[in-house]
């Protein structure tokens, strides 16, 4: 930063709690110091300028996924982002698109938990366990690296544009959830099990558009899993045509 | 008000595992200040012990083993029974997690991979990645979905609720829905986590304040060594974010300004792989004696991973160098990590035996908010990702114990009378004085950290004692902007630091009154550990002036004699 010691942060504040207040910006100006991050700015503008203001975090290190938010127009985790990396004073930050506001930069992902869950996010087994390890090899296991490396802080929920449109689409989080179990050499869950994503609300409602790509703070690659899953689902037609034929 | 059989407070490792454990028999609660996947159990990097003997190196270990280096680990102030009991259940609750889904790394034989750390006779952390803590979470909060575990996201608990013997539940802030709410159940379950907040230099979350210690302390319970703090020694400059014990695991070097591997001063044989209290307090001599870098956000040493190779780097430590990469703008790969000690962890905590009871019925606790002890006077990395799941598991089954055939019924009055209560206080705080909470909170993190660290002094320890008084004062005085209970970051904020303050309260006159050095507990005044005064824990509890009276109690001696610590 090397246009003044300060920086200007516009933050868009709403409390679902009190509706007729309209959803408006608040401005606050922060002194810079090495290494500040948004995640601290808000933390000392919540201490010394204003104790209302709500926002989610945790770890600080960008493994937690609670603080999901819009900085200057991009999706990112506001713990790892430095106020510095914009080369503008001006930082504005509002809450994750396509969930309610709760309050200020605080979201209810119950929608975004609700799609996780329907993809039956958890390994499946017919019979119990050896009484040792399940044996995997360090390819299969590697397989699943990207979508077990998924921290579910929502970034890429937020910046899908099917889901602004749509949102009863399962979204790319919960997809690439499933496509970890699918791909787990482990995984004993039978092929029909993917049929509940195979309609628009599922794997067909993705436009490719790709932006859950840029959003991921942690490299997983949604559409990676979403075209998996879409071929996997292809095949099960044919498959199932073939049978058919057979019969008839 | 809301009933459950079953009480849980904490999403984490310990409190998830308890859950899944006992819901299918009881109606379980879960509550968590955090949605359960921001515990900060998804931090953990490096690995979880258990004598698998996977590793070619340990074809021979055995959970005995794995317990004897525990307790010379924890400079003897474990309790023998309950080490043996965890290193023996570590072997099957790692293949539990195994079979529930874990994807843990792998050797070329397709078994569960495994790493040398720190203080460990054998190569016995079993890992993922560098991403440990994370798989882990993710499966136990996977497994409590598939189990239905009815959850209660960002539900603080603001106080427990006993007659003196029996346990009635917690009173709880709803956070979404913005109210003060009574639970009322006849087993109460702490899984809390640790207290790292009341340092300014820690590694924790910004959600460890400690405060599920400091409630059930208020209520009377015993809490048990909190002078012994660990101080990991690898953390990042500036912000303090964990650098795991695995980069040394892995073959990493500690290295000082002349270029020197130091640890052979002072661990010739285990170099950076002694315990950590030994390495902080090295890294420590380093600095004060004029062997560090300076940096515009302190003095380090650095963390050497280069000669690893960027391969090894990739497959081993991926988060380690997003780390570096997202926060200081450096590639372990082509540069050492500018690193320093910080607050790690809480080996002490609320006092409780191996089945997790408590002196009050109904009232359990695990997890880094307990103290069995298993980990004495310093914890071996690898051991605490044990102990969650390990104790989370024996307290269901404790409760498990106690619920059967019990006609208990928690007093609803009580309960309700406590809500009541809690509301009143936090009335008081948006009509209170013009302390702000903050300014308090920085002071107390600020004397904790500058005088009740790596190494202890007397006269430091009384100085952290007589500012804690102070802060007490100030507390008196403090205030808020809002009363409102929706959402509301600073009350909550308010609310913890109390607790925070009693706490840090036993630490500083445990530490003060423990002249001897112990693990992680060092006295520059008293440097040599003392087994005739003082092989014993540390009880406190809240006297009636609202100050701690300070106990002790026996340390189990089962097999293993007391001897010097050499590494």
């Amino acid at each position: 930063m090397d246009r003044g010691d300060y920086i200007l942060l516009k933050i868009l504040r709403y409390d679902a709690t009190e509706p007729t207040v309209e959803p408006h910006f608040e401005s606050y100006r922060v002194r810079i110091i090495p290494g500040l991050t948004i995640l601290t700015i808000l933390l000392r503008i919540r201490d010394e300028i204003d104790g209302t203001l709500a926002f989610r975090s945790s770890c600080r290190s960008a493994v937690c996924g609670s603080c999901a938010m819009v900085i200057n127009g991009k999706i990112d985790l506001s713990c790892r982002v430095q106020a510095a990396s914009f080369g503008t004073n001006t930082i504005i930050l509002e809450p994750l698109p396509n969930l309610r506001v709760i309050k200020d930069l605080v979201v209810d992902m119950t929608p975004f938990w609700n799609m996780y869950e329907k993809v039956k996010p958890f390994l499946i087994r017919k019979s119990p366990g050896p009484d040792k390890e399940l044996p995997q090899s360090d390819e299969e296991r590697k397989r699943i690296d990207q979508y077990a490396n998924c921290i579910l802080c929502a970034c890429c929920y937020g910046a899908c544009p099917v889901l602004a449109r749509n949102p009863d689409y399962v979204g790319p989080a919960a997809l690439a959830k499933l496509e970890r179990f699918v791909l787990d050499s482990r995984d004993d869950r039978p092929a029909s099990f993917i049929e509940n994503v195979n309609d628009d609300r599922g794997v067909w409602g993705c436009d490719m558009i790709l932006r859950c790509i840029d959003a991921c703070p942690k490299d997983v690659r949604p559409p990676d899993s979403i075209v998996g899953l879409r071929k996997q689902l292809l095949k099960l037609r044919i498959k199932k045509l073939f049978r058919k034929k057979g019969q008839e | 008000m809301l009933y459950h059989d079953v009480l849980i407070v904490g999403g984490g490792l310990a409190g998830l595992r308890a859950a899944v454990a006992l819901c299918d028999t009881y109606d379980v609660g879960l509550f968590s200040k955090v949605h359960p996947i921001r515990s900060h159990s998804i931090a953990a990097q490096g690995g979880i012990n258990a004598a698998l003997a996977n590793h070619p190196d340990s074809r021979d270990d055995t959970p005995e083993k794995h317990a004897f280096d525990t307790v010379k680990g924890s400079d003897y102030l474990a309790d023998q029974d309950a080490v043996l009991t965890m290193c023996e259940e570590a072997p099957t609750v790692v293949y539990e997690m195994e079979h529930w889904g874990c994807p843990f790394s792998r050797f070329p034989d397709d078994t569960i991979a495994q790493r040398p750390f720190g203080g460990g006779g054998y190569p016995r952390t079993c890992f993922s990645t560098d991403l440990t803590g994370h798989v882990l979470l993710n499966t136990l909060y996977e497994r409590s979905v598939y189990k239905r575990v009815r959850a209660y996201p960002e539900f603080v608990a603001l106080a427990l609720v006993t007659d003196g013997d029996v346990c009635h539940g917690a009173i709880m802030l709803d956070q979404i829905g913005g109210k003060i709410v009574s639970v009322a159940a006849k087993a109460t379950f702490f899984a809390t986590g640790g207290y790292g907040l009341v340092y300014y230099y820690s590694t924790n979350a910004l959600t460890n304040t400690g405060s599920g210690i400091g409630i059930p302390y208020r209520a009377g319970v015993p809490l048990k060594d909190m002078e012994f703090v660990q101080f990991h020694p690898t953390s990042l400059i500036g912000t303090n974010i964990l650098m795991t014990e695995g980069c040394r695991g892995e073959g990493g070097y500690l290295v000082n300004n002349q270029g020197e591997r130091f640890m052979e001063k002072y661990a010739p044989k285990a170099m950076e792989l002694a315990p950590r209290d030994i390495v902080s307090r090295s890294i420590q001599t380093e600095i004060e004696e004029g062997r560090a870098f300076d940096h515009e956000l302190g003095k380090y040493v650095n963390l050497d991973l280069r000669h690893l190779g960027e391969k090894r780097i990739m497959e081993r430590l991926p988060g380690i160098r997003r780390i570096c990469l997202d926060f200081i703008g450096i590639d372990p790969i082509r540069d050492p990590i500018p690193i320093m000690p910080a607050q790690h962890y809480s080996m002490g905590g609320i006092d409780t035996n191996a089945k997790t009871e408590t002196a009050v019925k109904g009232f359990y606790a695990a997890g880094e908010c307990a103290c069995v002890s298993v980990h004495g006077a310093n914890r071996l990395g690898g051991n605490s990702l044990l102990d969650t799941i390990v104790f989370g598991k024996l307290g269901s089954v404790a409760v498990d114990e106690y619920l059967q055939g019990c006609t208990f019924k928690p007093d609803e009055r009580l309960l309700e009378a406590r809500r009541r209560a809690v509301e009143e206080k936090v009335k008081a705080l948006a009509g209170g004085g013009p302390e702000r909470p903050f300014t308090i909170l920085r002071d107390l993190r600020m004397t904790m950290s500058q005088n009740v660290g790596i190494f202890r002094t007397r006269d430091e320890l009384n100085h952290a004692l007589s500012t804690i008084f102070e802060l007490k004062e100030r507390y008196r005085q403090v205030g808020i902007s809002s009363s409102k209970l929706s959402m509301n970051y600073e009350l909550i904020g308010a609310l913890e630091l109390e607790n925070m303050l009693d706490i840090s309260h036993v630490i500083v006159l445990g530490a003060l009154l423990r002249e001897e050095s112990r693990g992680a507990h060092w006295r520059r005044d008293f440097p040599q550990r003392r087994d005739t005064d003082w092989l014993k824990h540390t009880v406190a509890t809240l006297g009636k002036d609202g100050e701690p009276r300070i106990g002790y109690s026996d340390v189990v001696i089962t097999r293993y004699p007391p001897m010097e610590r050499k590494y």
